[in-house]
């Protein structure tokens, strides 16, 4: 694996100039270079930085999209505070991620385990498994909508042949948002499964049979070997399982809507709500610079921790 | 993180590996793994059942597992009656316009980011970086004003260049650019190639994986973007597939036959590219785990 900064002390060992290129005149060169890169300035610059710090500024006004925005302040933010809808989408957010980032690697590492080794069309498995990962979060949002109909749908079929109680996925709120727990955990495992196979194989099999040796049974091994080897790899997984649960927009807004009733209403999808349909961009705008706010957070935090270990090691 | 464990043992090629090639199918294991595999994959056959099924068969439960009957109403819905057809073209147009920007933008960053020399270069590098942090939804209401004051609201400009800037591809580029030796550009120069020249007939030839790798993840991002299209485009015949599609669901809501077929002309692209470049598709998603 290469962090980012890793190589910089590398390429910087590099003679400076070669013989050739000592001879120009350096200032062309960086012209060049610049030129080279200007696409990538002006895209970055104008449709990322640019309206990043205007999220900020309209975050701090009234603005509703139409007509001449007042400055308010923190108003915006102090509104949040005492409101439940904000509240409830924020908890909501916080316990989709409790739950489905922990599923989500327990399953994806056993089934990485699962197929690392000697099993027939390894490859097709593999390949079943991150395929929903690959579709429309509004195509799994309409499977998803279809399989748990209260009507019609299969799981309420199935449920019911085998004598259960058959939940109504749209009108309770607690089982609507089951149903999408279950199908960002249906969509997403595959990536974990594939992060973690490409892991596997960096996994030194002399450690392994070592071990074997010693007589560690093959559950020892995963839990004493296996799992603490990987662990830069978990603390990977974790971190991006976290920042998407944080961006889930599609899935949501498709098959539920956040409803009923707010049930399943998480932080985008009320920034969403907020800023284009009550028209109230500022403090929809304040949502999202603090659904920014946690996702740096969580990078920078999860950077600074991985350095760290990376420095013990 | 498996470089320096690889790089520490030095006699990796030199020693057999003993034990792995006695090991017998497990068949306890097979049969966990395909019945995992059937749930993983029910839903998309699912999916081609209901599209397949007549709208009130369905509506009285009486679609068993395994269906008797073809009724292609449901795609002749969507498809004729519809206007699927039409988001289809738009989402196509869209795509490749879009992928070819970002690939050119991706490779011309990505390269003189890793291979120049020149002042600034860590600080572009590093707010390049940075932008992967920035959720799209942050984004959503400035961008939108933005595209606005632009004059380019119903375009289909407004969805494909704002998205041109993405921060994966050039790290992506950057990445794969330092792996190429210097000595090789230096040959170029002495041989008396100028930078562009060198970019062009050195570098480009080399660089078809991460082309590769950039197309597919890039044509698989645009062609299934939700958000930003949602908001950009309100025409509803310039919708995205996936706009319309969303537009068809909030309609539609019992026309089963007819979403699911629209559902599987949106998904039918992406799983084609999947299995054709799977190799493509790993080597971009492992990457994005080091993000």
């Amino acid at each position: 694996m290469r962090a980012p900064g890793a190589e910089a002390p590398a390429s910087r060992r590099v003679p400076r100039t070669t013989p050739r290129t000592a001879t120009r005149r350096p200032v062309r060169r960086w012209l060049t270079s610049y030129a080279l890169l200007a696409p990538a300035l002006v895209l970055f610059g104008l449709f990322v930085l640019y309206p990043l710090v205007q999220a900020v500024r309209i975050s701090m006004t009234d603005s509703t999209g139409i007509g001449e925005a007042r400055f308010t302040g923190l108003d915006n933010y102090a509104r949040m505070v005492g409101d439940p809808v904000f509240w409830r989408a924020a908890g909501n957010t916080v316990l989709l991620a409790l739950v489905s980032v922990p599923t989500s690697v327990a399953t994806g590492f056993g089934l990485a385990l699962l197929l690392r080794e000697r099993l027939p069309a390894r490859g097709l498995f593999r390949a079943l498994f991150l395929a929903p990962y690959v579709l429309s979060g509004v195509v799994v949002a309409m499977a998803g909508r279809w399989i748990f109909d209260q009507e019609v749908g299969v799981v309420d079929r199935a449920l019911t042949q085998l004598g259960l109680p058959a939940p109504d996925w749209q009108s309770s709120g607690a089982a609507a948002a089951v149903s999408v727990f279950v199908v960002l955990f249906w969509a997403r495992t595959g990536l974990v499964v594939v992060l973690y196979l490409s892991a596997l194989q960096g996994v030194d099999r002399d450690v392994l049979e070592a071990a074997e040796l010693d007589g560690a049974s093959r559950r020892q091994r995963v839990r004493y070997v296996t799992w603490p080897l990987l662990r830069p790899t978990t603390f990977f997984v974790v971190v991006l399982m976290v920042v998407e649960v944080f961006q889930t927009f599609d899935v949501v807004r498709v098959m539920t809507g956040g409803g009923p009733a707010g049930a399943t209403e998480i932080l985008v999808t009320y920034a969403y709500a907020q800023g284009f349909q009550a028209r109230a961009e500022g403090y929809g705008s304040a949502i999202g610079v603090v659904v920014f706010s946690v996702v740096l957070l969580a990078t920078v935090v999860a950077w600074w921790v991985q350095r760290d270990s990376e420095e013990v090691a | 993180m498996s470089a320096p464990v690889r790089e520490r043992r030095g006699e990796l090629t030199v020693r057999p590996r003993p034990g792995r090639v006695r090991r017998p199918v497990r068949w306890p294991r097979l049969v966990v793994v395909t019945a995992l595999a059937l749930v993983w994959v029910f839903p998309l056959y699912w999916m081609v059942v209901t599209a397949l099924s007549a709208r009130a068969d369905l509506a009285t439960g009486r679609v068993g597992l395994v269906p008797t009957s073809v009724d292609l109403g449901g795609f002749r819905r969507a498809l004729v009656d519809l206007p699927v057809l039409q988001w289809v073209v738009n989402s196509a147009a869209i795509a490749v316009v879009a992928v070819v920007l970002t690939v050119v933008v991706d490779v011309l960053a990505g390269y003189v980011l890793a291979k120049h020399r020149f002042p600034g270069r860590t600080v572009v590098f590093f707010c390049i970086v940075a932008t992967l942090m920035v959720p799209v939804q942050t984004l959503l209401v400035p961008q939108f004003d933005l595209v606005n004051d632009l004059g380019w609201i119903n375009s289909y400009w407004a969805v494909i260049v704002p998205r041109s800037a993405e921060a994966f591809g050039v790290f992506l580029a950057r990445q794969y650019f330092l792996s190429l030796p210097d000595e090789l550009l230096e040959a170029a120069q002495l041989d008396g190639a100028g930078q562009l020249r060198t970019l062009w007939s050195v570098v480009l030839p080399l660089a078809r994986p991460l082309v590769a790798v950039l197309v597919v993840m890039t044509f698989t991002w645009r062609w299934n973007e939700f958000a930003w299209p949602l908001v950009a485009l309100r025409a509803p015949e310039l919708y995205t597939l996936p706009v319309g599609l969303s537009f068809l669901q909030s309609q539609y809501t019992t026309d089963y036959p007819a979403l699911m077929a629209g559902a599987l002309v949106s998904a039918l692209p992406v799983l084609v590219l999947f299995a054709l470049a799977q190799r493509q598709f790993v080597a971009g998603l492992a990457r994005s785990g080091l993000r």
